[in-house]
């Protein structure tokens, strides 16, 4: 079975395809079939997984390709193919678990909705298009899939079209990732330049392997800038980290989708993927290339997790917890911890996937409220969802031993600390810990603790089809710590392609007890702020944050987003508007004028050779047929039909010849 | 006096000319074609002049030809008539002035 699979990888992407194809051509009724086809679709993609994992688990450093000719033109020939290695098989048992209890999730959360069947019809898209950027071995195939998940997630997100936040949410998210493919593109090309070929492995003529990168040289630096700017805008980097609260607008599922599984954890994946680019040539574990990671990720996880602190909407809050969370990956992968990332981003997908499905089970118990202040004393209420998401909230915050994001965190701090660049990013991460932690305790005291609030008088617990994937996914957030702990780095050696071996004294290290001291500072500080966040106080108004009411400047800094929009707003959307207004002005009276100009020399013409058409032509033909008629009409007369007549005309004419002759005789 | 060729040639061309002149003249059909009979008479009568003056007559040649001549007279005159009987079927006339559909 894993034999035959590792020939038929491309199986794994194409079955989530083929059951999105499938539903698209069912009728708008067929709720069941189609929820039902996408999670035997999700399953399918999940088994073959499976056992397309279980092959690398046998030696380290297992890598199979699978290569073809996609087309040639002249001599050279463009190459697709497919990889299974370590971090791709991580990846696709990441993105098929998760995206089957969102899969399930979704069937309990979008049961009213009339686009019920498109909506799964996108997710097993969503999903096919994932999996295929992650066994992709070509970083064209890779680019291909990267834009069907970008157009998936733009349907996704605009789902709700008849909400024109909605429209506008999807629209700014693939016009914002838009922007990073392009340097991608860029990239991509100039790799193709360089190296001849777009194939990550090909028996040593890769462009990830020696030869290839032999002859990159020094464009090296500048084609892994341009990579990382499509890795920018897909996940969520600073300057282009606006779509992806926007995105919110989007069913809560496909949050969970874009924010854990798929879209986001692509940009990240594909640094990973190609990081001997961005390692090449690298003094001391330092790039010049590598560096600008580490600082974009420093800067977008610490501006994340101070906006995150000033957000009202739950699902918005979670989105710049992922904001930051994936900047902290990037700090990871661009200090040298390409394992330790990684690992981060998959036990992210587990935890963000529970936490935002929690986030939607609490919007279905609230009848659609997503303001946390409006919410409160949900813990009692919500008694199944209140637990997944404190396991969820946990496990952000980076709660050590128990939960997996402790672990990655903890691996992350000990990779940062031991940059030999700069020690700066280091005291970086350890403020994003805390305000993690700050946060997340912020959004759990408002949300379940306090008095009932407006939004939650009728509060419910969820259906258990939605309350299943949460307990699914709260196990896994908790269970995948067993590969994490340094006592036994199984995934770590995993990826990095060693073997592993159990050591109970590395379990506790230093950092531990770090982690351990920084979380629960964010938490005492987080209680402490919040402690009576619900409840009515005499000095402050009602329905005020804490914060709001000590530093309201600071506040409305904070919940304005760093006024970021608004500075697009004025520089990059201005710039374009006045771009555009002046290629319209251009249009109006330079170049239209100059084509109505063309025209009427067009014109002219036309109305030149018609009237000679008119004129000479036509009225020379008619004189010939009225001169002809005439003639006829003449030479008719003599046609009397007289058959006396003729005979006569003959009569006289013998007789002349007669008299001629006699004449002559 | 004696008949001399003259004689009968001068005949034959007044028979020919009144019949022509009946083909001409008239406007019933059957007197032009008894007008046609009379050239062909005269065309006969010539035939037999011209035999019986000729300076050696062998016997059977002009009565020959007129003979034949004759025959084929009959026959034409046979289809002339058929003919005008089907012209008046059809016109309900015989005046060949109001048979004018060649006209051009």
């Amino acid at each position: 079975m894993s034999r035959w699979l590792i020939d038929h990888l491309w199986l794994i992407p194409t079955v989530p395809f083929a059951a999105s194809l499938a539903i698209f051509s069912m009728p708008n009724a067929r709720h069941k079939g189609a929820a039902l086809l996408a999670v035997v679709g999700q399953i399918a993609a999940l088994v073959m997984s499976f056992f397309a994992f279980l092959p690398t688990l046998r030696a380290p450093g297992f890598r199979t390709v699978q290569n073809f000719t996609w087309f040639t033109f002249g001599d050279h020939a463009l190459r697709l193919g497919w990889v299974l290695d370590p971090l791709a098989a991580a990846m696709l048992t990441m993105i098929t678990l998760v995206g089957l209890c969102i899969f399930v999730f979704s069937i309990g959360y979008m049961a009213g909705d009339k686009n019920f069947v498109r909506f799964f019809a996108y997710l097993s898209f969503f999903s096919g298009a994932m999996l295929g950027l992650v066994i992709s071995n070509s970083l064209l195939l890779l680019f291909i899939c990267w834009e069907l998940v970008g157009l998936a997630s733009y349907l996704l997100i605009g789902f709700w079209i008849e909400r024109s936040s909605a429209a506008a949410a999807a629209k700014k998210a693939f016009i914002t990732t838009r922007i990073g493919d392009m340097g991608f593109f860029l990239g991509l090309l100039w790799l193709y330049g360089r190296s001849g070929t777009l194939l990550f492995y090909d028996g040593g003529n890769g462009c990830l392997e020696s030869a290839g990168l032999a002859m990159l040289g020094v464009n090296a630096t500048f084609i892994a800038l341009l990579i990382f700017c499509g890795a920018m805008g897909k996940s969520g980097q600073f300057p282009l980290h606006v779509w992806l609260p926007d995105a919110m607008e989007g069913p809560t599922p496909v949050s969970a989708l874009i924010h854990a599984a798929t879209m986001v954890a692509a940009g990240v994946f594909l640094v990973a993927r190609v990081y001997p680019i961005f390692s090449l040539g690298a003094f001391d574990g330092v790039t010049s290339s590598l560096t600008v990671v580490v600082w974009i990720g420093v800067t977008t996880a610490l501006m994340a997790a101070l906006i995150a602190i000033a957000q009202t909407d739950i699902k918005r809050i979670l989105a710049y917890s992922t904001v930051s969370q994936l900047g902290l990956m990037m700090v990871s992968l661009g200090v040298g911890g390409v394992a330790a990332g990684m690992m981060h981003l998959l036990a992210h997908g587990f935890f963000k996937a529970l936490l935002f499905l929690g986030a939607g089970s609490v919007i279905h118990g609230c009848n659609g409220e997503q303001d946390i202040r409006k919410m409160g004393g949900l813990r009692w209420l919500m008694p199944v969802t209140f637990s997944t998401y404190a396991i969820g909230m946990m496990a952000l915050s980076g709660v050590p031993l128990f939960f997996s994001g402790g672990w990655t965190k903890e691996e992350i701090l000990h990779v940062t600390a031991h940059w030999s660049a700069s020690h700066l990013p280091y005291y970086f991460v350890l403020a994003g810990v805390v305000l993690t932690a700050l946060y997340m305790t912020r959004q759990i005291v408002y949300v379940f603790f306090g008095d009932r609030r407006a939004g939650s008088q009728h509060a419910h617990e969820s259906p258990r089809v939605m309350t299943m994937p949460l307990i699914a996914l709260a196990v896994c957030a908790t269970l995948f710590s067993v590969v994490l702990t340094p006592a036994w780095p199984w995934l770590h050696d995993y990826l990095t392609d060693e073997s592993t071996h159990f050591e109970s004294s590395r379990l506790i290290q230093p950092t531990l007890f770090l982690s351990l001291v920084l979380v629960s500072a964010g938490f005492a500080l987080g209680i402490w702020m919040y402690r009576k966040a619900g409840a009515q106080d005499r000095q402050r108004p009602a329905n005020t944050d804490p914060l709001e009411f000590a530093q309201p400047e600071l506040f409305r800094f904070l919940e304005n987003k760093m006024w970021i929009d608004e500075l697009y707003a004025r520089t990059v959307i201005a710039l374009s508007w006045m771009s555009a207004r002046l290629s319209d002005w251009m249009d109006r009276n330079f170049w239209d004028r100059l084509v109505r100009g063309f025209g009427r020399i067009g014109q002219s013409f036309g109305i030149f050779t018609a009237s000679v058409d008119e004129r000479g032509i036509n009225d020379g033909v008619d004189e010939t047929t009225v001169g002809t008629r005439g003639l006829g009409r003449l030479m008719s007369v003599a046609h009397s039909g007289q058959i006396q007549t003729y005979l006569s005309v003959i009569a006289i004419g013998v007789l002349a010849l007669l008299l001629f002759y006699a004449w002559l005789a | 006096m004696t008949p001399t060729l003259q004689t009968f040639l001068i005949i034959s061309a007044a028979l020919f000319c009144i019949g022509l002149l009946a083909v001409l003249s008239r406007r019933h059909a059957i007197f032009i074609l008894i007008g046609i009979e009379m050239m062909l008479a005269a065309a006969n009568l010539n035939f037999i002049a011209f035999w019986r003056f000729s300076p050696q007559p062998m016997p059977p040649t002009g009565v020959m030809i007129a003979i034949f001549s004759i025959a084929i007279a009959a026959a034409e005159a046979a289809v002339g008539l058929a003919l005008v009987i089907a012209v008046y079927r059809h016109y309900r006339t015989t005046n060949v002035d109001h048979l004018d559909q060649l006209k051009g």
